[in-house]
């Protein structure tokens, strides 16, 4: 039987994941304040910039993300598509 | 000339142990010959220390290197971790066609020359298609004759390479080149086939999740591996390596996002790590060799954490899509934690293994001035710790609950991963351990404080986009059509339309038959008649009597004219 959400594993309790958001988005806000501190050596211009990397490394997985969603019509089919086509030949 | 025992041997001395032995013996084989392989391994010198006669030719069987003992010794760990996790679940022969795979890797390492290169390629393949048949399912063994026809294929074309370059150059020696011709692109082929790379890259997600949940630890580790090993001592350099290990990059992310089997996503994220090697291969500075060597170590440590813990998560609850399980984190903490260490660690996260390894590689992008190689390695960094770093453990651990409370991992299984999840960790915080054995000097300090911020803002921005995008990843009980599509519907469909067309021919063939012969014989009746029982009772043009009276009176009268003549003359 499943438990509720106040009796559950502490890690789940609603409590606890709105702690460790707030937890994450102060964790994230201070990588990239901490680089007003600690220089990033650039390579090729860009990747010096100021939150170069957590600008990049957001939008380069919204762009995987749309392009897998994307190619899903695509390419998903059922489970079952390997043994029907398997059977309709 | 034999100086040192080939090491190969003594695992597949192993391997034909396992079989007839029973009990505490199988198991102390099981742990003693890989242990024993590893200390042959380092007792083999630089340069060529066992050779044997074949036909005209001198095999080197030993060739001892650094990048070759580094790679065999990873081997070695991973056939003694491997049987620590599967020695009280897998049966004696998936065991045993293990370890005869891990020969075959280990043979490879130290292969001198092209010709035992090849044999011990095809022990691989051989006994990595029994591993993929121990899956012991009806899915396993379609699988399996499908990995099986792909690997036959990929030694047929590295045959076809290495006797051309036996027959135009004399030699059989391992020794770096570029794909310039017929006989080297068979070659570079035979191995990239191996690599999973485009487009026969299907092979390696059909597969690996079909088999058992500890065959699977071995697959992950051996044949991928040994061809970037392959790679290493045969096309370093080769620049349109650069191009396949980034669409490998990419191409494994992509698949991975679409994926709902649990073992599935970890092998496309197999392909997107080879992507790396393969890429640093291509780029062939030093730095980059020894990024791709470091990171194939690496590599083959976490993935097998994953897939130890994927493993451990199908052996208990006998589910394999993401769709069934989740929230086991309760009752499998440390599977799940062990599964988490190796997500950080192929994601390339600060203090473990792959940080140390995988920007090795991005250094010597760099270093070359390949700004878009190095930052499509980054994007492609980010996209591992959003594909695999967090996605695996958290559908399977965390996401909603799916009410399944299975126990912990066995005994065994939880020794095996707490070994491997340790040395993500020990690598990562002491890098150094391994870049000692790397094949070049290594003049890269992986923990910079400018490096270490840029991957934590790209690593963890990344985990913000799963978060925010994870409406837009609800996980489907779905497969994704791969490239496999062509040979398991495209061909079969051309193969039943070539089959149904053969078959209309053939009937229609049949049918002109009958119809001549039918019209011959109605010709033949017209000219030659049919018998008096016939219902008309007339016979044909030729059957019919003739009379010969005529014929008879003319004879005569010729014979009496002739008579005449004679006597008047």
């Amino acid at each position: 039987m499943k438990p509720t959400p106040d009796s559950d594993h502490w890690l789940v309790r609603p409590g606890t994941v709105r702690r460790l958001s707030r937890i994450s988005a102060v964790l994230l806000l201070l990588t990239v304040l901490v680089q007003i501190a600690v220089k990033v050596k650039g390579y090729f211009l860009v990747d010096s910039w100021f939150g170069f990397g957590a600008l990049f490394g957001f939008s380069s997985c919204v762009a995987m993300v749309l392009a897998a969603k994307a190619l899903g019509p695509l390419l998903k089919r059922a489970t079952s598509y390997y043994t029907s086509a398997e059977r309709d030949d | 000339m034999i100086e040192t025992l080939p090491p190969a041997l003594i695992l597949v001395a192993g391997a034909l142990l396992l079989g007839p032995l029973r009990g505490h013996a199988r198991s102390a084989v099981l742990l003693l010959a890989p242990a024993l392989t590893l200390w042959t391994i380092w007792q083999i010198p630089d340069g060529v220390s066992a050779t044997m006669p074949f036909l005209d030719y001198e095999l080197k069987i030993v060739e001892g290197s650094p990048v070759r003992r580094l790679f065999a010794t990873i081997f070695a760990l991973m056939a003694v971790i491997g049987g620590l996790y599967a020695f009280r679940t897998a049966r004696w022969h998936e065991l045993a066609a293990a370890y005869a795979y891990a020969a075959g890797a280990v043979g490879v390492c130290f292969a001198g020359d092209l010709i035992t290169m090849f044999l011990f390629w095809e022990l691989m393949a051989l006994f990595s298609t029994v591993v993929v048949f121990s899956g012991a399912t009806e899915a396993s063994r379609r699988a399996g004759i499908r990995y099986a026809i792909v690997h036959l294929l990929g030694g047929v074309i590295l045959k076809v390479g290495i006797a051309g370059i036996v027959v135009h150059t004399g030699s059989i020696d391992m020794r770096p080149m570029l794909a310039a011709d017929f006989n080297t692109w068979m070659i570079l082929i035979g191995i990239l086939i191996n690599a999973a790379a485009p487009p026969i890259s299907a092979w390696l997600a059909d597969s690996y999740p079909e088999s058992s949940p500890t065959g699977s630890v071995f697959l992950s580790a051996f044949t991928t591996k040994t061809a970037v090993l392959a790679l290493i001592l045969l096309f370093p350099g080769e620049p349109m390596l650069i191009g396949i290990g980034l669409y490998m990059v990419m191409y494994g992310i992509i698949y991975a996002l679409l994926e709902n089997n649990i073992r599935r996503i970890l092998a496309y994220s197999v392909v997107n790590q080879v992507g790396f090697m393969v890429c640093a291969v291509g780029i062939g500075t030093q730095m980059a060799l020894n990024g791709a060597a470091a990171h194939a170590f690496a590599h083959i440590i976490y993935k097998a954490l994953l897939f130890m813990s994927a493993g451990v998560v199908v052996y208990r609850t006998g589910r394999n899509k993401c769709t069934e399980v989740g929230g086991l984190f309760r009752t499998m903490p440390l599977t799940a934690v062990c599964g988490i260490v190796g997500a950080l660690a192929i994601s390339g996260f600060p203090l473990t293994s792959g940080f140390t390894t995988k920007t090795m590689i991005s250094q010597a992008a760099a270093n070359e001035g390949l700004a878009i190689v190095y930052l499509l390695l980054a994007a492609a960094s980010a996209g591992v710790f959003l594909h695999a770093g967090i996605k695996f453990p958290w559908f399977v651990f965390f996401q909603k609950d799916s009410g399944l409370r299975p126990k912990d991992a066995p005994w065994n299984m939880a020794a095996a991963m707490l070994v491997f999840a340790a040395l993500c960790i020990l690598i990562g915080v002491f890098p150094g351990l391994l870049y000692r054995y790397l094949p070049y000097p290594v003049d890269y300090a992986a923990y910079t404080p400018g490096k270490v911020l840029f991957y934590l803002q790209l690593l963890l921005f990344s985990g913000l986009a799963f978060f925010l995008l994870l409406p837009l990843m609800r996980r489907t009980n779905t497969i994704s059509l791969d490239t496999d599509w062509i040979w398991r519907v495209g061909l079969r469909r051309i193969a039943v339309l070539a089959g149904r067309g053969l078959v209309e021919t053939g009937a229609a063939i049949a049918a002109a038959k009958a119809q001549t012969l039918a019209a011959i014989g109605h010709q033949a009746r017209n000219c030659l008649g049919i018998g008096r029982h016939s219902a008309n009772g007339e016979g044909g043009f030729f059957a019919r009597s003739w009379p010969i009276g005529l014929t008879a009176l003319w004879i005569a009268v010729l014979l009496s004219v002739y008579i005449l003549l004679y006597y008047l003359s």
